[in-house]
């Protein structure tokens, strides 16, 4: 027998089924708890992606009920669309089936390997049917099947089929029973998952019942629909050589010229022009003819030609307010900044970055600060180490933004940092999708977002500290420093001293002190000003008497008010520095010292001491 | 006569001292300066050999109490407030009290008054380094007596009912004789002692007077009663240099003890500033030595958490760089084990007199 013939003879189809057992692991199927994750966040995945499409506030409910300690039945629930009958069989029951695959738009799954994997690990663990129920509109009727997964044609298999009485409206529900078990208390666990869903889905409703009965609602926070993604026809900078070829041999264009025109976004007659010429194509030529040679020159000339950026309204960020609302309602916190990034564009996909920093409240204290990493707004809960986002964190430098940062690592303190990559294509680090891969675009869009929220937090937090500084030095100015004085003349048996210029020194404050002397007939007047500020101050000083002021230095201004005279000083002094402004009064030194006190304009009222501020 | 004018003179100059303290105050009220004082820093990281190389004294590095800060503030009200008590309640009333009552009279100072005795404990002593006085020149007393002395001595204590003479042996009970707080007033008539023992524990001190150690050894013991009172140190002092006995200390062998030893013998970084006064650098530690855990196979505990915090902090102490220090507290770590002086009686009630005390009297050249 011929080599080639004993080999075939080995070479059988490997069925799904094995492809499954065999990659359990890069499908998020490994341990007994991420099973359970993994099924639920497929299921809710699938749910919020359909109301979202069919414009509906979704309502989801996930019911958990457990045997034994490694058997899991689970239920989830939606008021979405429903699914037509003639559908569910394939979208549950079929491996890889499902409308996304062939679409260029942000969504949740990305594949739709999905939920029939969670129908077929359930199918294999616990060696029953799934249970499926949709209903499509009020008056339609309710379609309850149950399903297995054929794995050898990978078709689905349908063990029941029938219609029953079911009270919602609208709708689907599926029952999965499998090996899994049901864990609370950390990061990666269906509690924190939904918790996460609720934050960047604050449009959802969400009721967890957990096996022991216990009900959890994660309430919505607003009534707002997310923003419908648009679908956009595939940008060239992201087309794989593959790819391309599969599109030429199936297009139904009749030329290149308008294939090109009707594949791709943002190519128009001149791009497609461009690109024939830069390849060497004939524009006229059948795509379905394209040579390999000729493909890849083709594929060559998209990169060489000038195309514009992909269209990005096929993003729907969850928005600055929403990611607010969102921590805001899980979360009881101080302080929050949120930010959402201009779209931006790797390798011909758009995506864009959104930022939330939340702190204070009764968030831990002395922890690493907790990180929320989200895509195409489904929580990322395992592998964080080899995220993106987790790297991009790490490499800012977070003492410069007031969070301590030892190691280098995470910062530490009691806040919440979320980041959110959405995209038409979120460039994974493997199949189960739970860490975003460094792509330098993506980094650098991270890092920009996030240094824009920490410069908020630094500047709230440098504010929370003035406060605070300020705060302290009124306690020592009006409560302890005045005491001191007085216990100190107490002891000596001397005049309680005056603390005004210590006070002025404290609080950092411009010091004015008018001295009078009793010089013959008359008074010498002196004005003294001291800044023990950081800063240089300007305003305007007025004496206003009664009496005619003589031989002053420097001359005022002299405004006639009635029967007095306000006599007024342009003041500027920098920090540390000190004037006197004198004069003379032909007043004995007992009327002087009934003058009335000196005023200022132009300047804040804290910032002086021994005058009184007027600011009009 | 001459001592109540002495007394007298000593009064009026504490007065003088601690008033010059709150006229800087005022003065610098009077010079738009921010009140403040400045005292040496009393952590381990500032101090250093004294000018003979003998004792731990407080070094240069200085620290600032400015009314600038709400705590700094504070403290110099609190500091105003005991001033003045010190002034008129006590100088010029010759009345004293005692480092608790202190604490207590405090409670009608509103936001001066203290939260805690170590914290008024504490502003004494920073009122003795500012002044160079010591708190019995105030007329604070410390709560308890020194601990007691027992061994082949004769003294002269003044009392406030006079002189009294006894013999430390023959004129006093079991539990020997009670160190007074001041013990300036003693006088050493005459003594057949060869060496002086300072023990941690009661019952150590119990067991070596019940075994005769002080008949057969001639020898001072001194209760130091965990870590030692001012006066009982300030005796060993007196009694090392006065009487030229050499001391050794006999304590637990686990980190705390080491500390017990270093504050006998080189002075303790709380009361630096009373070092040369009260340390005795001829002090030597008979143990327990770490080695003697090894050595004489001794009952240990395990070193916890806080015991291996004490040791790491001990190497970085100062008082401790000596290479035997060094070895015994790494020797500890090694082991990870502490061991009380009470573990020698599983080896019989005699083998600490009999057995391990000769032997390291021996080796160390004592008694």
């Amino acid at each position: 027998m011929v080599i080639a013939e004993e080999l075939a003879k080995k070479q059988k189809a490997i069925s799904i089924a094995e492809f499954f057992e065999k990659n359990r692991q890069i499908l998020g199927f490994d341990s007994s708890p991420r099973c359970l994750l993994t099924s639920v966040k497929e299921a809710v995945d699938n749910s919020l992606d359909a109301c979202e499409e069919a414009g509906i506030l979704p309502d989801i409910f996930i019911k958990l009920e457990s045997k034994s300690r490694d058997n899991v039945t689970l239920i989830v629930e939606d008021n979405g669309p429903g699914i037509v009958k003639e559908q569910i069989p394939r979208v549950f029951a079929k491996l890889l089936y499902g409308s996304r695959f062939h679409s260029v738009k942000q969504s949740r799954g990305q594949q739709g390997i999905g939920i029939s994997a969670a129908v077929l690990y359930s199918q294999l663990t616990s060696g029953r049917p799934a249970k499926i129920v949709s209903k499509i509109d009020r008056d339609a009727p309710a379609h309850y099947f149950e399903l297995l997964i054929n794995t050898q044609p990978n078709e689905p298999e349908i063990i029941g089929d029938k219609i029953i009485e079911w009270d919602r409206l609208r709708g689907t529900r599926i029952e999965l029973e499998m090996a899994a078990s049901y864990i609370k208390g950390r990061r990666q666990s269906v509690y924190e998952y939904l918790k996460d869903t609720a934050i960047v889905n604050p449009h959802a409703r969400i009721t967890l019942i957990e096996p022991d009965n216990n009900q959890i609602i994660f309430e919505r926070a607003t009534d707002k629909m997310p923003v419908e993604p648009k679908e956009i026809l595939p940008h060239p900078h992201g087309i794989e050589l593959g790819t391309l070829m599969k599109m030429l041999r199936y297009t139904e264009s009749d030329t290149l010229d308008s294939f090109l025109r009707s594949s791709f976004s943002r190519i128009g007659t001149q791009t497609a022009k461009d690109i024939c010429k830069k390849s060497g194509i004939n524009p006229g030529k059948d795509p379905k003819i394209v040579a390999l040679d000729e493909v890849k020159r083709l594929h060559e000339a998209f990169r060489k030609a000038k195309i514009q950026a992909p269209p990005t309204d096929c993003l729907s960020p969850i928005t600055e307010e929403l990611i607010r609302k969102g921590l805001e309602k899980e979360h009881t916190i101080d302080f929050i900044e949120t930010t959402t990034r201009p779209a931006a564009v790797h390798s011909g996909h758009p995506f864009q970055v959104e930022a939330g920093i939340a702190f204070g409240g009764n968030l831990a204290r002395e922890e690493k600060v907790e990180i929320l990493r989200f895509a195409n707004r489904v929580p990322l809960l395992y592998q964080q180490g080899a995220c993106a986002i987790a790297h991009a964190v790490e490499n800012i430098k977070w003492k410069n933004y007031s969070l301590d940062q030892p190691g280098g690592s995470f910062p530490v303190g009691p806040a919440i940092i979320l980041v959110h990559v959405a995209s038409t294509h979120i460039p994974f680090t493997s199949e189960s999708k739970e860490a975003i891969a460094d792509v330098p675009e993506i980094v650098e869009e991270i890092e920009l977002a996030l240094k824009d929220v920490a410069r908020r937090l630094k500047l709230y937090l440098s504010r929370q500290d003035n406060l605070q500084r300020r705060r302290e030095k009124e306690e020592i100015i009006q409560k302890i420093l005045p005491r001191i004085a007085k216990k100190v003349g107490e002891i000596l048996e001397r005049p309680t001293p005056d603390i005004t210029p210590v006070v002025a020194k404290i609080m950092g404050n411009v010091y004015i002190q008018r001295v009078v002397q009793q010089n013959g007939k008359g008074c010498d007047v002196e004005i003294r000003l001291k800044n023990h500020g950081e800063g240089t101050y300007s305003f305007n000083l007025h004496e206003t008497l009664e009496y005619q002021i003589e031989s002053a230095s420097p001359e005022p201004k002299k405004i006639p008010i009635g029967k007095q005279t306000d006599h007024l000083w342009k003041i500027k002094l920098k920090p540390g520095e000190q004037k006197a402004l004198i004069y003379r009064l032909n007043i004995e030194s007992v009327e002087a010292s009934k003058l009335p006190q000196l005023v200022v304009d132009g300047i804040d009222e804290e910032l002086i001491t021994g005058a009184k501020v007027v600011n009009v | 006569m001459t001592e109540k004018s002495n007394k007298e003179i000593r009064d009026s100059q504490s007065k003088t001292t601690l008033k010059k303290l709150i006229q800087d105050f005022y003065e610098q009220f009077e010079s738009e300066t921010i009140p403040h004082i400045v005292l040496p820093s009393r952590t381990k990281k500032n101090i250093e050999l004294n000018e003979n190389g003998d004792v731990w004294v407080y070094g240069d590095s200085e620290s600032l109490r400015s009314a600038k800060t709400v705590k700094g503030a504070n403290q110099l009200l609190k500091t105003s407030h005991v001033v003045e008590l010190l002034i008129k309640g006590h100088l010029d009333q010759n009345k004293s009290s005692t480092l608790r009552e202190l604490y207590y009279i405090s409670e009608n100072w509103d936001i001066a008054k203290f939260h805690e005795q170590a914290e008024s404990d504490r502003l004494i002593e920073d009122l003795e380094i500012i002044t160079g006085l010591q708190r019995e020149d105030f007329h604070v007393r410390p709560e308890e007596n020194g601990a007691t002395l027992y061994g082949p001595i004769k003294i002269k204590e003044i009392t406030k009912r006079g002189e009294r003479t006894m013999h430390c042996q023959d004129d006093v009970g079991e539990a020997g004789y009670q160190i007074p707080y001041n013990v300036e007033t003693i006088k050493f008539m005459e003594h057949d002692a060869k060496f002086i023992i300072a023990i941690e524990t009661g019952g150590m001190q119990d067991r070596l007077i019940e075994n005769g150690f002080d008949e057969k050894f001639d020898a001072i013991l001194v209760h130091l009663k965990g870590q030692p009172a001012r006066s009982t140190r300030r005796i060993i002092k007196r009694m090392n240099e006065e009487l030229k006995l050499p001391v050794v200390v006999f304590t637990d062998g686990d980190p705390w003890s080491f500390r017990i030893y270093a504050s006998v013998a080189y002075g303790a970084i709380k009361s630096a500033h009373l070092s040369e006064f009260m340390a005795t650098p001829a002090a030597k530690f008979i143990g327990v030595q770490s080695s003697d855990i090894v050595e004489y196979e001794l009952s240990t505990d395990k070193l916890n958490d806080q015991d291996i915090k004490a040791l790491e902090s001990e190497l970085t102490d100062p008082r401790f760089e000596t290479d035997y220090w060094k070895d015994q507290i790494n020797l500890m770590l090694k082991i990870g084990k502490k061991a009380e002086q009470q573990a020698f009686a599983g080896k019989g009630l005699d083998y600490v007199t009999d057995v391990y005390l000769p032997e390291r009297l021996g080796e160390m050249g004592v008694g």
